[in-house]
């Protein structure tokens, strides 16, 4: 078994755990690491039927990086022991969040091509850790979206099955993960952009209680319910990745002061006897597709032979989180947006006709950078916002917020974590709901009510569906500044599922390479 | 709560410096009457009693030492402008011609 797990294809199948034990050991190198899953990406992320889950790949550095790690670990002494956990474990990061060296789109065609000249604070950190950036990862056009259709870069296809969506907005990074492309990814979250996408492709995302990672350095759609988290296929290294990326950050106003609990520990704590796990009676049940409630049910029970003592919670505000949703989110985004201008950065188009003044240009520019899932957002938000609305939408929108926390606040009184199905359905179609703005918005109705409230939230996969074998995903909730309780609940639930399982769920995802390969022979 | 029209559409992409040919105009006010007709419950969902979050986890005075911390260089920050002259962001005219 250990002799197989050093080959390439063992190795990309490792938990960013057992790589990092394996690094230590001195069992394989961080280039070893790091070049099987450029090796990866190069065999199935391209092409017509390729994942298409990377924007640019930075093999190069990444490699520069895990070299440095090597020659540390191998030199000894002080600085090999002062080694980050992870130093050597390469990491994919959404486009959204800014790096130096590598293009930053956000998924746009107004910024193509262009280049920060700093990084994210969380990238700082990931360079402290000495962990390899494998690349920059497909979103939709500035995280707006919930399938990745809306990138200007072309859709990211889900590795379960390649005719179906990712999740969004974040489906790049969760479908590198489960494409073994990356042991680990950085996405972020406004109304589900991390917890989706981990749930139609059977692997792990958390959004992070607000303000505890920083937002630095990510481009800002929502900036009240933006933030960025861990995606990865085990809950363990969530957890890992969370204490990397974790923490306050003078940079960020609103990142919250108090140090991060201890993470890891939770995760490892092993047991949930006694703790209460409330059922939200308005997120299941009518309208989430058959297969997602037996697997929800199938959690529960398992939660409940572990000792954990189920109740039910009543979140009668949550009807109109979705509604909410739709106008704080679209009206902060056009006021966000608003920097796109062709001035500063990015792309500036010239109007065909007319005279050249600096209003026509940005018209042009905007006209031509943004695509219409952005335009329609800009539009709506810039409408919630105008004279004679803003009461009626925005004020009103603000309102249900406080409904909202109140919602939280009263079934916390009952429960030390909530839980949920993270999706209504598992993953649709490739174009199915791209012509029907509001279908493709119902895909987050519950995991918006934890970004409007700031909690956080952990998505882990609960098996497949009985009608189409694809993931469901699990979601779990605790009150702001509780990740901890996520980790320690998650990590028992993903245990006893993979014991029920006898191994992963993506154990069970067809063999990607050779659907790829089957399928181009096809077309032949 | 007032339905979305053509004609509002029109006036909101000028003020948000987007321009829209005729067809984008006629799609864009279709969809924007679905997605507004669906958010309308959220007006009626709150007294007036109930305060308003704009924030989820408040902080307030979020200040810092004044003394100068990491700055960009010119260089840097012109780095992606599409044009520049004399270490400065140049735009075409900002008044028009007339």
């Amino acid at each position: 078994m250990s002799e197989q797990n050093t080959t390439a294809e063992g190795l990309i199948r490792l938990s960013a755990a057992d790589l990092a034990e394996k690094l230590r050991a001195g069992e394989v190198t961080a280039v070893e690491v790091t070049q099987a899953h450029l090796d990866r990406i190069a065999a199935v992320d391209g092409g017509e039927r390729g994942v298409n889950a990377y924007l640019h790949v930075n093999a190069e550095e990444a490699l520069a990086v895990a070299a440095e790690v090597d020659a540390i670990r191998a030199a000894g002494g002080a600085e090999a022991e002062a080694l980050h956990y992870l130093a050597g474990v390469p990491i994919a990061v959404k486009d959204l969040i800014v790096t130096v060296g590598q293009p930053t789109t956000a998924g746009s065609k107004i910024l193509e091509g262009w280049h920060s000249p700093y990084d994210a604070t969380v990238v700082e950190r990931l360079r402290a850790a000495r962990m390899p950036i494998l690349g920059k990862t497909n979103l939709d056009e500035f995280a707006m979206g919930s399938s990745t259709e809306h990138s200007a870069y072309g859709p990211t296809r889900n590795p379960w099955d390649l005719d179906r969506i990712p999740g969004g907005s974040g489906g790049g990074s969760a479908a590198a993960v489960a494409a073994f492309e990356a042991p680990l990814a950085l996405g972020t979250d406004t109304g589900g952009s991390i917890r989706q996408p981990g749930a139609v492709t059977g692997t792990v995302g958390v959004k992070p209680t607000y303000g505890s990672v920083s937002r630095y350095g990510a481009i800002a759609m929502a900036s009240s319910l933006d933030q960025i988290g861990p995606v990865t296929r085990t809950v363990l290294d969530s957890a890992l990745l969370h204490q990397v990326i974790g923490g306050h950050d003078p940079r960020d106003s609103t990142s919250l002061p108090e140090p991060l609990a201890d993470l890891v520990a939770a995760a490892k704590t092993g047991n949930v006897e006694g703790l209460r796990i409330g059922i939200i009676k308005e997120l299941h049940g009518e309208g989430y597709q058959a297969g997602v409630e037996n697997r929800f049910n199938e959690s529960l029970q398992l939660l409940k032979e572990a000792g954990a003592e189920i109740v039910e919670v009543s979140c009668p505000n949550f009807q109109y989180a979705l509604g909410a949703y739709y106008l704080i989110m679209p009206s902060e985004a056009s006021s966000n947006l608003a920097k796109f201008d062709g001035v500063r950065y990015g792309l500036r188009v010239l109007p065909e006709e007319g005279p050249m003044t600096i209003e026509r240009v940005m018209g042009a520019t905007r006209a031509a950078g943004f695509g219409d899932e952005v335009k329609r957002r800009i539009i709506l938000g810039t409408y919630a916002l105008s004279a004679g609305y803003y009461d009626a939408y925005y004020g009103s929108a603000q309102k249900v917020r406080t409904l909202v926390q109140r919602d939280f606040e009263a079934a916390f009184a009952k429960a030390d974590v909530l839980i949920s199905p993270t999706a209504p359905t598992t993953a649709f179609r490739l174009g199915e709901k791209l012509d029907d703005p509001l279908a493709m918005y119902l895909n987050d109705v519950a995991t918006i009510p934890a970004n409007l409230a700031g909690v956080p939230g952990l998505s882990l996969p609960g098996g497949l569906a009985d009608e189409d074998g694809l993931p469901v995903g699990i979601q779990l909730l605790a009150p702001a500044r509780e990740d901890a309780r996520l980790y320690r609940v998650g990590a028992v639930l993903e245990s006893l599922l993979e014991a029920k399982w006898g191994g992963p769920l993506l154990a069970q995802a067809p063999d990607l390479a050779a659907a790829q390969a089957l399928e181009a022979q096809e077309a032949k | 709560m007032a339905a979305i029209n053509r004609d509002d559409v029109a006036h909101l992409a000028r003020l948000a410096h987007i321009e829209m040919s005729a067809q984008e105009l006629d799609r864009m006010a279709g969809e924007l009457a679905v997605i507004v007709d669906s958010v309308k419950s959220v007006s009626e969902a709150a007294g007036d009693d109930v305060p308003a979050t704009s924030h989820p986890i408040p902080l307030t005075n979020v200040f810092r030492e004044d003394v100068v911390g990491h700055t960009f260089s010119a260089e840097q920050a012109l780095s992606g402008a599409p044009d520049s002259d004399d270490n400065r962001f140049k735009v075409p005219a900002i008044l028009d011609e007339a």
